[in-house]
């Protein structure tokens, strides 16, 4: 006569230890907006519409944030602007044109992905900005904050354009090449298209990423808060804004830079459901 | 081959090297500041006149500090929420499209807004400081997406054939976790778990107001450290002289880097990479 | 007169919207062998999964109808643990567990509170009832998946017998297998019968006729699997009694 094992009664207090996991992720995301809201509400209600003046001076109690918003904008949208074409066009060339030399340059990106971005900052720094320099100083500007930032971005979207290509069904450039239709039309034609909405929502996410790094925009982009009249004018960002002055911010400048924070993460979460809507799915394992 | 395929198969090796030569510039200018000063001397010595001088070893011990508290915290918790999708929720099931859209967001969050929150939560709320301790934490929440998702891959990748076999004898859940599925999904899980410490490892903004920027050894976790990203930041922008143990610091974090990846796909990836 | 051993009662079964069999009526004398033959797609395999509730763990399954176990009809509301026990389940693919060839065999046993001096007892009366244990004793320890294909089945049968169940269900067996590997499996399923009740989805029609004591045939009509012909085995090559059948079982070789 079998009879039931401990085991089975293990299971129950398995079973809500894995709940409570399960709800960690849901408590840390809840955290995180909590306190952001937590503490620039106050702030927001007193402050409202200034926030949206271009004049930053937390010493004068004025906290103007749109040139800050308009530095983070810019350097992205421009980062986006070079590396977006840049990593479908190599993804493509990659897979279709070169196929021999994919996988060690896949690694190598990979490997690029990996990078600290403090490690591509001391690069615009020791190499970027003195060359700008030579023609238009300062040198750290809008364009060296982009450049640097395309370079971070351009891994991950090479590679989230790769799989979205390898995703494609075989049939498509089988009928192609038994047509001896070109590459190039069969890309522009069938190939991108049809893998399109994926490699649309990867560089929307990496649009994203750009928004929210801090340090590499920091070192290389000038932090003057303004909003430039040229490529070549040093920008603030909001992240490094709140890199560089949390340190000493104090009072109604400590809650305008949570403000910030929390001005980011709405931006954050916009862009992810845009990205979620662009695929046509949801959360999707793996 | 038609012309428009000559031009484009021209044009994509022209972009390729648009993109190798600034990172080989990159790497080249490393070397070329720091270098000359990479030996066992800088990895063993303390650092001096605020890092202009000496070497990077109370880094290494304030980093390998901060990189354990961080495992330690992102790794049960990850792995718990990965089983937690793979066995009692439903695949395409709205709980798991909501839990997904969550660890999404987690993952799309810019770390600076980690840093905010670890420095509101850790340092201010819990009183512990700009600490270790602090900083551990704030990126073990940082790291968690990641955990998660990648242990959701390995488990969600152990044969079902298994899973019926183990449902028809009427196996304990915890029998099945304990003995079938994490043993054939731990290589996923390892790799999951040296993904993070990459993630970890090279991550700033997220210390920068919680552990904090003391150059000596840290006494306990509760004592301020500086990791080695934040090292170099400082190095790069705060130090007159800097630049060449920048650099440096910059080769050491690369390489320790570079070791992970490589040690992924040769032990843990041997078929494949990520990318296939 | 005693009940059958396993009594199946307008099971139907859905995923969805889409039904996978409707109405299937059965009966299982115990110590008996019953084949379940017919197409591909007529929900034998659904059918079966039914019986001992590998059906619940699939999202969006509804089951309906009754089933009977020795008498008893099965409640959907109880733990499926102590169902499990009675009724044992063996696949078209071989799938023991990775760990090494003893401890497949221990492993259920400890799970179900089995004493640890008793395991290996059962462990070896199993491998015995399988024609395994001369082949296997000198590498207990080893992985069970170093072993061949059939040697892989016949594991798996005897974690399935290791349990003590009345019923055994058992999914295309030997279809995965060699021919030789499949003749050893085919012999020792016979070696069961008396002992254990058999019910068994097969495409072989010949194996059907060879082994079996019934056989219960399915078709797919509108759309959706349906019992046509359930009888003894005889009856159901030698007389058929529906149409469906005379032209199935025709092209079956003696």
């Amino acid at each position: 006569m079998i009879t039931t094992s401990s085991r089975f009664h293990a299971d129950a207090a398995l079973t809500w230890l894995l709940r409570l996991a399960g709800g960690a992720a849901v408590l840390v995301l809840g955290g995180i907006v909590a306190v952001l809201v937590i503490q620039s509400v106050p702030f927001l209600v007193e402050h409202g519409w200034a926030l949206w003046g271009n004049d930053w001076q937390p010493g004068l109690g004025r906290y103007g944030m749109a040139a800050m918003v308009a530095g983070s904008v810019l350097v992205s949208m421009l980062a986006l602007g070079i590396a977006g074409p840049v990593a479908v066009l190599l993804a493509a060339w990659l897979r279709y044109f070169a196929p021999t030399i994919r996988r060690p340059i896949l690694i190598l990106v990979e490997l690029m992905a990996g990078i600290p971005s403090v490690v591509y900052g001391l690069w615009g720094m020791l190499v970027l900005v003195p060359w700008i320099n030579q023609w238009a100083p300062p040198g750290a500007s809008w364009l060296a904050a982009s450049l640097v930032l395309a370079l971070m971005i351009l891994p991950l979207a090479l590679l989230v354009t790769d799989t979205a290509l390898g995703q494609l069904p075989g049939r498509y450039l089988q009928a192609g090449q038994a047509l001896s239709l070109s590459r190039v039309g069969m890309l522009r034609r069938v190939l991108l298209p049809q893998a399109w909405p994926s490699i649309v929502s990867g560089l929307v996410l990496q649009f994203g990423r750009a928004l929210g790094e801090t340090m590499a925009v920091l070192m290389v982009a000038g932090n003057v808060v303004q909003w430039p009249a040229s490529l070549f004018d040093p920008v603030r960002t909001l992240t490094a804004n709140i890199a560089l002055e949390m340190a000493y911010a104090t009072g109604d400048h400590r809650i305008a830079l949570f403000a910030s924070g929390l001005l980011l993460l709405l931006v954050t979460a916009v862009l992810l459901i845009l990205s979620w809507r662009v695929r046509g799915g949801e959360y999707e394992p793996g | 081959m038609s012309r428009a395929d000559r031009i484009a198969g021209r044009l994509g090796a022209v972009l390729l090297l648009a993109v190798l030569v600034p990172m080989g510039l990159m790497l080249w200018s490393l070397l070329d500041q720091g270098g000359g000063l990479i030996s066992p001397a800088f990895l063993l010595e303390d650092p001096r006149q605020a890092g202009r001088a000496g070497g990077i070893a109370s880094l290494l011990v304030s980093t390998g500090g901060i990189l354990m508290v961080c495992l330690v915290l992102a790794v049960p918790v990850g792995l718990g929420c990965a089983l937690y999708l793979s066995e009692q929720v439903p695949a395409g099931s709205r709980r798991a499209r909501w839990l997904g859209g969550v660890l999404d967001m987690l993952a799309a969050v810019p770390s600076i807004v980690y840093g905010l929150f670890g420095y509101q939560f850790f340092a201010i709320r819990l009183g512990l400081g700009f600490s270790i301790l602090s900083g551990g934490l704030a990126l073990a929440l940082m790291v968690l997406p990641l955990m998660i998702r990648s242990a959701e891959q390995a488990l969600r990748g152990v044969p079902l054939s298994y899973r019926q076999a183990s449902q028809a004898l009427s196996i304990s859940r915890w029998g099945w976790v304990r003995r079938i599925l994490v043993p054939q999904a731990a290589p996923g899980i390892a790799v999951g778990i040296i993904l993070s410490m990459g993630r970890a490892l090279a991550e700033t903004a997220v210390l920068l107001f919680t552990a904090g920027y003391v150059l000596r050894q840290p006494d306990s976790l509760l004592d301020s450290g500086r990791a080695l990203s934040v090292h170099i930041y400082d190095l790069a922008m705060n130090v007159p002289g800097g630049m060449p143990r920048a650099a440096a610091t910059g080769l050491v974090l690369v390489a320790i880097l570079v070791i992970l990846n490589l040690a992924v796909r040769r032990w843990l990836r041997p078929a494949q990479g990520v990318w296939q | 007169m005693t009940p059958p051993m396993l009594a199946l009662q307008g099971v139907s079964v859905h995923y969805g919207e889409q039904a996978a069999i409707e109405q299937a009526s059965l009966t299982v004398g115990a110590g008996e062998l019953m084949a379940l033959v017919g197409p591909s797609g007529c929900g034998k395999s659904s059918l079966l999964a039914s019986i001992n509730r590998m059906t619940d763990s699939i999202v969006g399954c509804r089951v309906s109808g009754t089933v009977a176990l020795g008498g008893e009809v099965i409640d959907h509301s109880q733990d499926a643990t102590a169902l499990r026990r009675r009724i044992g389940m063996v696949f078209q693919q071989p799938n023991p567990f990775p760990l090494s060839i003893i401890d497949n065999l221990r492993f259920p046993l400890a799970e179900h509170g089995v004493a640890r001096s008793e395991r290996d007892v059962r462990a070896e009366q199993a491998l015995r009832a399988v024609g395994l244990w001369e082949e296997v004793r000198g590498r207990l320890p080893q992985s069970a998946l170093g072993l061949s294909g059939g040697q892989q089945q016949r594991l798996c049968m005897a974690r399935a017998l290791v349990l003590e169940p009345q019923v055994l269900l058992l999914d295309e067996p030997c279809s995965a297998l060699d021919p030789v590997s499949s003749k050893v499996v085919e012999e020792l399923i016979v070696s069961l019968k008396g002992r254990y009740t058999l019910l068994m989805v097969t495409h072989n029609l010949a194996q059907a006729r060879r082994i079996a004591d019934s056989v219960t045939v399915c078709w797919v009509q509108h759309g959706c699997g349906c019992v046509v012909e359930s009888n003894a085995c005889r009856q159901v090559f030698e007389h058929p009694s529906h149409p469906i059948t005379a032209a199935y079982c025709a092209g079956e070789a003696g």
